[in-house]
């Protein structure tokens, strides 16, 4: 099983397009994630307390210790004059710094307000960086909402940490995207045993070791958001290898011939590895294909999973898509999902909540994808719910998370099942 | 610039979307950019609630800036009237729209929304935050409601007690409860039920439940009973200043305040209401109750919204006879009254809105009991201490199933209930006290299915009995797991309790390890009486001894450097 060619005028199904309200996180979100994949990193938001009370909010609960972000709060005074704000953000930094000795990498995040205002990050992160030099990187990037969705923050982090990674030609997997500990090493092992030569992962789990990236990178995306930065890698020699992403048995594994193929591995070996994964993915899906198949879904756009999803909750657990949204289409990193997508696949791209919740309403799907703002209220209305941001701190890429990444969406209506009050 | 890691409050604007989710027919429209949708989970996680908060926002990108984003605002405006028919429009700007300045109020009143009531908000976001902004909003709202009745300068005042010549039952409008306030919902039925047994009215609830219509009746009540001074003083002072309505200001949380309470209520009015009865509630009588002897002078360290707080440190020096080792509120608004209230129990109040702050005073005051919100539930489960939430911020833990009202005489059940059951049952504390020598308490509770007593007693275990509540997991538990074996153990057992920074908590570890040079060294038999001191003064004896070990360049701590170490500090 070779993922179909790709071509770039493959006849791609009809998207409307929308504009109105979203009901989207913004890219700060993803620090949420991004710190716990690179304990060495601390992520600074330069915004308001709006940033702050984003984070702890969708962070849902707060952490024991205390955590590897926080906002510089900007005050009256820090927008009088940009040039307090400089020497604030160094003296915030500096205390900072002082107090987390173990930190190496310092991210200063943009936000909306920080934006609007202009103020320079980058000649800070650069000020900053030269004073600190040997002790902290400083890097920056923007999760601002005028710029940014929810996941898109991942992208932009990427993206800075790109100028230091090292040149080489080396011949090598690169595993693009934050994966769990656990998922990331089971991958590893089975590229391992495949004859992959060398397999190297985009954010790295220590901020300070970086992959380099040259001709000899063949970069492999784990997750669908990473436009930019795939794009960048790109420029720096690497070649894509385009594929479904890794989520189901069958997504999974077109990942993973596809990255065998780009090292050019006999297919028997791969098929060696991977054979008894399929069989055992499937067998692990099986009772929540049961629980899932012929019931209708409706995505509704926040991570920019929604696709990949969609075709996996359709493919390989039989459900019928009412409407796959997604906050934004990047049509080269998703046609090889589009591809497999059924015929006739509602999308949209953007959002005008009012209208999509008048289509939900209409359509009465067996359950939503959607936000944690609009998953009480969609069950109140009677409709069953997952919320999207399970899906991005869950374990859930690979043959082996096929059964887990199903279960999390018949869960729900499970649940309906077994509920009674006569 | 302020670094913040966890916040009290959000910024204004959240203020003003929980008045406007807490009422019936309000529709806000907020300029703002994508992601500040965030805020409809606090309302539909924490709150449960089943609908989403009426609010539009605008969700501007960055492609919207170079073109008309003023056309934006009007034509989110026109869509939300049209959509949802409000019968009162709120507009405002959060932290970033207030930067671009496009003055969304002064576009609203420009247009024409078939005459909706249209108040403009304007919540400075970089100065203010969210209690400030639900106050502000709740009365530019009221205000703009009300404009049209208000009297002409000079009027005479109505008198409270006008309801004798009017022939009717006093009434009173109880205002302040709002959706994410501390157990609100509850506290409206508890205080209408407690009035209503008194003959007195509630005219109307505002702004939890109300409509527009709802507040433009607010002039005729008697009086407005200000419940929660954070979100309703400021409308209270307007309508006493423009209507002439007096306010009933204190607060009726805990047995004297609940009857301090209907004193004011009474004699503002002019209702006979006789003798308040105590006995409506149990926890007079739950308190005198022998078990509850334990609870004599119990450390308690309180942090909350002013409201909460205030009440708190009554309740627990007054009516339950705690020891207040810490007051303090992150509600800078009513700060003067909580270092009033701080005074009087020979304390420095904390007015801070860092939870770091707060937990290292926490930690420096060494409680027994914390009494605080989620954040210092945190904070405190951190240091070992047990905890009760008494104010916002929420958790949805918070918002519990069941009635459990703080105010009036079942609010003051609830309040012994949740605040004594953290801490150990009664005499069981005193029967571990009592046993505390016997084996079996060597590993905390053990198990009556019979995994065996332990074949050897450890030496250093059977002095330090657990004070707090092994039932709940809190540090006692702890405390008796690590002590079985050998001493160092019990430096991490102090640590929690000493120190909330990680860098400065390593410190007293880092002293035994490396023991040549610079701090001085505990000996085997100064542990072992360290170990004999109750768990939660436990950091602050070895911090005091050792500093005073340090400053008289002593190389090693044994017993009697303890001793006079306590000797030294007890003058």
């Amino acid at each position: 099983m070779v993922a179909p060619p790709i071509s770039a005028d493959l006849a791609l199904p009809e998207v409307l397009k929308e504009s109105g309200q979203r009901e989207v996180f913004c890219g700060l979100t993803s620090i949420v994630w991004l710190h716990r994949r690179m304990p060495d990193a601390f992520f600074l938001v330069v915004g308001s307390r709006t940033c702050a009370h984003l984070i702890q909010s969708a962070a849902g609960v707060m952490i024991f210790a205390e955590p590897r972000f926080g906002t510089a709060i900007l005050g009256e005074r820090d927008l009088a004059g940009l040039a307090d704000a400089n020497d604030e953000l160094d003296r915030l930094v500096r205390e900072l710094l002082e107090r987390r000795p173990e930190i190496r990498t310092l991210f200063l995040v943009g936000s909306c307000p920080s934006e609007v205002i202009k103020l320079d990050l980058q000649r800070a992160a650069e000020r900053l960086s030269a004073q600190l030099a040997g002790r902290v990187r400083v890097l920056n990037y923007s999760g601002s909402g005028i710029e940014t969705t929810f996941t898109q923050g991942e992208d932009h982090a990427l993206m800075a940490m790109l100028p230091l990674m090292p040149s080489s030609d080396e011949d090598q997997l690169l595993i693009v995207g934050t994966l769990a500990d656990a998922v990331e090493d089971r991958f590893r092992l089975l590229f391992e045993r495949m004859g992959v030569p060398r397999v190297r992962s985009l954010p790295p789990r220590r901020s300070t070791e970086l992959p380099p990236v040259g001709a000899g990178t063949r970069l492999l995306l784990a997750q669908p958001f990473l436009s930019g930065t795939a794009r960048a890698l790109v420029h720096r020699g690497a070649k894509l290898i385009e594929s479904p992403y890794p989520f189901g048995v069958e997504g999974s594994r077109l990942w993973m011939e596809a990255a065998a193929a780009a090292f050019g591995l006999a297919p028997a070996a791969v098929a060696a590895v991977l054979d008894p994964l399929e069989v055992r993915g499937r067998r692990a899906l099986e009772p929540h294909r049961r629980a899932l198949e012929g019931r209708r879904l409706f995505l509704l756009p926040d991570s920019q999973m929604e696709i990949p999803l969609a075709r996996f909750l359709a493919r390989e657990c039989g459900m019928d898509l009412v409407e796959v949204g997604t906050p934004y289409l990047d049509r080269q990193l998703m046609a090889a999902e589009m591809a497999l997508l059924p015929a006739g696949t509602r999308l949209s791209e953007g959002q005008d909540v009012e209208k999509q919740l008048e289509r939900v309403r209409a359509e009465r799907p067996d359950l939503v994808v959607c936000g944690l703002g609009l998953a009480n209220p969609l069950e109140a209305e009677g409709i069953a719910t997952k919320w999207s941001i399970e899906l991005v701190f869950s374990p859930i890429h690979g043959c082996d998370q096929a059964g887990e990444l199903a279960e999390l969406f018949a869960r729900p209506l499970h649940r309906r099942q077994l509920l009674s009050f006569v | 610039m302020e670094l913040t890691l966890w916040t009290y409050e959000g910024p204004p604007h959240v203020g003003a979307m929980r008045i406007a989710s807490s009422m019936e027919g309000v529709h806000y429209v907020l300029h703002a950019p994508q992601g500040d949708t965030y805020a409809d989970l606090l309302f539909t996680m924490i709150e449960r609630r089943n609908r989403r908060p009426p609010v539009t926002y605008t969700t501007f990108q960055a492609r919207d800036l170079g073109g008309d984003t003023a056309e934006l605002v009007k034509r989110t405006i026109k869509a939300a009237v049209d959509r949802f028919q409000p019968e009162a429009l709120l507009v405002g700007e959060s932290c970033t729209a207030e930067l671009i300045q496009d003055q969304p109020g002064s576009l609203a009143h420009g247009m024409d929304l078939g005459g909706v009531p249209v108040v403009s908000l304007e919540l400075p976001a970089y100065s203010k935050k969210e209690n400030w902004g639900a106050a502000e909003s709740f009365y530019q709202l009221v205000r703009g409601l009300l404009k049209e009745q208000m009297p002409a300068p000079g009027f005479v005042k109505p008198s409270p007690q006008r309801w004798r010549q009017e022939g009717r039952r006093p009434r009173v409008n109880l205002l302040g409860p709002s959706l994410l306030g501390f157990r609100c919902r509850d506290d409206v039925l508890e205080i209408s039920k407690l009035l209503a047994s008194h003959g007195i009215e509630v005219s109307v609830v505002a702004p939890l439940g109300a409509r527009p219509a709802d507040l433009m009746r607010l002039p005729e009540a008697d009086a407005n009973v200000c419940l929660y001074a954070e979100v309703a003083g400021t409308v209270c002072s307007w309508l006493e200043r423009s209507f002439g309505m007096a306010t009933v200001k204190t607060v009726p949380i805990g047995i004297g305040a609940t009857g301090d309470f209907l004193k004011e209520i009474s004699e503002l009015l002019g209702v006979e209401i006789g003798a308040t009865n105590e006995a409506e509630s149990r926890l007079p009588w739950y308190s005198r109750s022998v078990d509850s002897t334990y609870l004599t002078g119990k450390r308690v360290f309180i942090f909350a919204d002013a409201t909460h707080a205030l009440a708190a440190a009554r309740i627990a020096s007054q009516e339950l006879g705690f020891e207040v080792v810490g007051l303090g509120t992150y509600s800078r608004e009513q700060a003067r009254e909580v270092r009033a209230a701080a005074k009087e129990l020979g304390l420095e109040a904390l007015i801070s809105d860092d939870y770091l702050a707060v937990e290292k005073a926490m930690a420096e005051a060494a409680p027994e009991l914390v009494l605080g919100t989620q954040m210092e539930r945190h904070s405190a489960k951190r240091l070992g201490i047990p905890c009760a939430v008494i104010s916002s911020p929420l958790h949805v833990q918070d918002v519990p199933a069941r009635y459990s009202p703080q105010m009036g005489w079942e609010g003051a059940n609830v309040i012994f209930d949740s605040w004594v059951h953290p801490l150990m049952m009664g005499l069981e504390e005193h029967l571990i006290g009592m046993f505390r020598h016997d084996f079996e308490f060597v590993d905390g509770h053990r198990s009556h299915l019979g995994d065996g007593a332990p074949a050897t007693v450890p030496v250093a275990a059977p002095a330090a009995a657990p004070s707090a509540d092994p039932w709940h997991g809190g540090a006692a538990a702890q405390v008796a797991t690590l002590q079985s074996g050998h001493t160092a153990t019990a430096t991490l057992v102090a640590e929690p309790l000493a120190e909330p920074v990680v860098a400065v908590a390593a410190e007293p570890i880092q002293a035994v390890d490396t023991a040549v040079a610079g701090p001085p060294v505990w000996t085997p038999d100064g542990e072992a009486e360290l170990h004999k001191i109750p768990f939660f003064v436990r950091g602050k004896v070895r911090r005091n001894t050792e500093a005073f070990a340090a400053e008289r360049g002593l190389a090693r701590i044994d017993a009697e450097t303890l001793y006079d170490a306590k000797a030294h500090f007890s003058r």
